[in-house]
């Protein structure tokens, strides 16, 4: 027992790995919400017209709105009149090519792993990276650019395709779907744009990497994805945030649109900072990430694993509008220390024969709290729509908190939902089994940990479940004790 | 190899173990037998350093260290094994994956380079033939929804690969039939060597029959109240285990 709490001890203290900020001049807008900054902002990324009154529409909705106290999850009311919105290096200008990108920038970008050159050269993965709001370069953009995909910055999709821009911008999340949606919706600040032209198969995983880096600043970013009739694409999405004591809010919008047999997979690591062993600090990650298959046989692919983040709040959904398509939800959430998660999913079933997978594997040590939230929702149309639920909650020690809250909400009498729930620990028997063939304490949590997860982490790109095991691995060291 | 002096040991304050000693050499099987409740189990769980037990009194050395000064995995590293009494499941960790973490993790405290998958794929497959173990039981997730008799020869796959110097049955014999029984006696059997040894925890005589022990010792409340050879076991299997109560319970008053 005593070796144990040493090593909960030891590795409780530890740093945040990727806590660190660099000094940068940034460009920034004054601190507050109101009309003059979301006009400041717009005009610092001259926009249309169109966008900044689609953004000032919805400052007004957000305004009338009530910030939301559903979750099971408690955390200081946050200021957001104290917020910077705005937030930019200022260096970075509209680089052409990586060459040109400050090498400060490509520096911060080095020791997160992800050196822009190399993964150019190397994984063949497109990365486009936003740090904290402008997104400072898009490699293999021009192998993209042969089949006719666009993969930008979000201003730069504003600019280029502003017709498809105006077109599925807050058509899967409306600006008056929720609190920070709307808020989203009125300061976003940049973001992935992605389109897939019909019967196109992109060739390499896309890829964006999220970090925010200034203080007191709110990352809003905004992604959109639409992939068209027989098209396929898999986006994956990392984050890091540095060390901070304040928290910082993260309220971040995705949306995605499939067309008829279009497929989408959308994956993202999650590992932001999640505050201390005392709580302090932290990210706050309220996202809205949505995707409708608007199109028949059309699928969209959820997968989600998320170790960071003193509180996440977000629900990847999808809306089955297009008879036959598929959605799926597979998520591994991890929490120690004080972290808390509210996260699941909505399956929306509109079209006939719509089918929807949900596997939600939920991971609680130290004093935190992990929360399933499901929704399962058979509309009146949807005839032999069926759905399977599998909600697994892992605890590590006796302080932490599994929760599931499940809701299925069936109109028509022909659909077949499943649901399956089970609730276990990581045993001493396990533990000490492990130990009697050599295995160390820490070595054993991983290695049981990962074949929990296993069955999520199989469904990313082999690159990030490699990387993802690391995480698990890291979040959960000495959670044992 | 292992010399145990008057090694006392209790779970939540109460005393199972009450005093053994026992010397384990090079070449020896001993088989350590007993009624229920004796503390057969205990001392297994002991040896191998499980958290639950108190060692409250005695010593216990192995090739010259003191044995109870070892984490569990440096135990194992060691050359400590212990083959289960109730192997446990680990859904989603095959059986190969894990084998393959520990290998490498006690090779390493060896100071020996680690296996790379294909050198240690083919080493696996020489010793699968010890117990006639199947390939694909091996890719399944570690002892889920194996049977009994899997179970137990997957432990003594892994004694196989771990190549152990102090091995420890506990009632590997439990819940076997015969030919399961024949299998992993014959593992065992193949892999003694003039270096290792191998200590038989069990209730029942048959399992001796298949390995043969150098000696007996009876375990009984807590403490080792007889020994003897071969024939020692054969005594028990006719007569029971009151006789030894008897005789305990006498000497002890």
């Amino acid at each position: 027992m005593s070796k144990d709490n040493q090593i909960l001890e030891e590795l409780t203290s530890k740093d945040y790995e990727h806590g660190w900020s660099v000094d940068m001049e940034v460009d920034e807008a004054a601190t507050g919400l109101n009309e003059d900054i979301i006009k400041w902002i717009s005009a610092k990324k001259e926009e249309p017209q169109w966008l900044l009154e689609w953004r000032l529409k919805a400052f007004k909705t957000w305004q009338e709105m009530k910030e939301p106290d559903w979750a099971n999850v408690t955390y200081p009311k946050i200021d957001l009149q104290a917020l910077k919105y705005y937030s930019a290096p200022k260096k970075s200008n509209k680089p052409k090519s990586l060459d040109e990108i400050d090498p400060e920038l490509l520096q911060i970008y080095e020791r997160l792993g992800i050196s822009l050159n190399e993964q150019k050269k190397l994984q063949g993965i497109a990365v486009d990276a936003v740090l904290d709001s402008v997104s400072v370069g898009t490699t293999f953009k021009h192998t993209l650019s042969k089949l006719g995909i666009v993969f930008c910055s979000f201003s730069e999709a504003v600019k280029e395709h502003p017709e498809l821009v105006k077109k599925y911008l807050g058509s899967v999340v409306p600006i008056t779907d929720n609190y920070y949606a709307a808020l989203n919706s009125a300061v976003f600040s940049d973001g992935s744009f992605c389109y897939i032209p019909a019967g196109v198969r992109c060739p390499m995983e896309l890829s964006t990497y999220f970090r925010i880096n200034a203080a007191n600043t709110g990352q809003f970013e905004r992604t959109l994805i639409v992939a068209e009739e027989s098209s396929y694409v898999s986006y994956l999405e990392g984050c890091t945030a540095p060390q901070r004591d304040e928290n910082q809010l993260h309220a971040a919008v995705v949306e995605i649109y499939a067309a008829k047999h279009a497929e989408v997979k959308y994956s993202t690591v999650q590992n932001w900072f999640p505050g201390d062993k005392n709580g302090k600090g932290g990210i706050y990650n309220f996202v809205t990430k949505r995707g409708i298959c608007a199109g028949d046989y059309s699928k969209i692919s959820w997968t989600q694993v998320e170790t960071g983040s003193a509180v996440t709040w977000k629900y990847p959904s999808c809306i089955l509008k297009g008879d036959h398509s598929i959605g799926e939800f597979y998520s591994v959430a991890v929490t120690n220390n004080y972290q808390q998660a509210d996260t699941g999913t909505k399956m929306i079933h509109i079209g006939k024969n719509t089918k929807s997978r949900i596997v939600s594997k939920g991971i609680s040590a130290g004093k935190s709290q992990n929360s399933y939230r499901g929704q399962v929702q058979v509309m009146k149309r949807a005839t032999n729509a069926r759905n399977f639920s599998q909600c697994d909650s892992l605890l590590m020690g006796d302080r932490c908190g599994a929760h599931t809250f499940p809701y299925i909400d069936i109109q028509n009498p022909t659909a077949k939902v499943e649901h399956e729930a089970t609730t276990s620990k990581i045993g001493e028997d396990q533990l000490f089994y492990c130990n009697q063939r050599g295995i160390a304490t820490e070595d054993a949590v991983a290695l049981i940990v990962n074949g929990y997860a296993k069955e999520v982490l199989n469904q990313l790109p082999m690159e990030f479940a490699v990387e993802a095991q690391k995480l698990l691995a890291l979040t959960l060291e000495g959670s044992v004790g | 190899m292992l010399t145990i002096k008057n090694l006392h040991a209790s779970i939540e304050g109460t005393p199972i173990l009450k005093g053994i000693n026992l010397e384990v050499k090079p070449g020896e099987v001993h088989a350590i037998m007993g009624p229920n409740g004796s503390g057969k189990s205990t001392l297994a769980s002991v040896l191998a350093g499980r958290e639950e037990y108190e060692v409250t009194e005695g010593e216990v050395s192995f090739k010259g260290k003191n044995l109870l000064d070892l984490s569990p995995e440096d135990r194992a590293r060691e050359g400590v094994f212990l083959a289960f009494q109730y192997p446990v499941e680990i859904p989603g960790v095959s059986s190969t994956n894990f084998l393959r973490t520990a290998v490498n993790q006690v090779r390493e405290y060896r100071g020996l380079e680690s296996l790379d998958a294909v050198k240690f794929l083919s080493i696996m497959k020489e010793k699968m033939k010890l117990v006639e173990i199947d390939q694909k039981l091996l890719s399944r997730s570690l002892n889920e929804g194996f049977s009994g008799g899997e179970k137990k020869r997957n432990e003594i796959f892994q004694m196989a690969m771990l190549e152990p110097t102090l091995s420890i049955l506990d009632e590997t014999d439990s819940g076997l039939d015969i030919d399961a029984l024949r299998i992993v006696s014959n593992g065992v059997n193949q892999l003694k060597t003039s270096e290792n040894a191998t200590i038989v925890v069990t209730h029942y005589q048959r399992l001796l029959d298949y390995i043969v022990p150098d000696f007996v010792h009876v375990l009984y409340n807590g403490r080792i109240v007889k020994s003897g050879t071969k024939e020692l076991a054969l005594e028990l299997e006719e007569k029971g285990y009151d006789w030894i109560k008897e005789e305990a319970d006498a000497a002890s008053v």
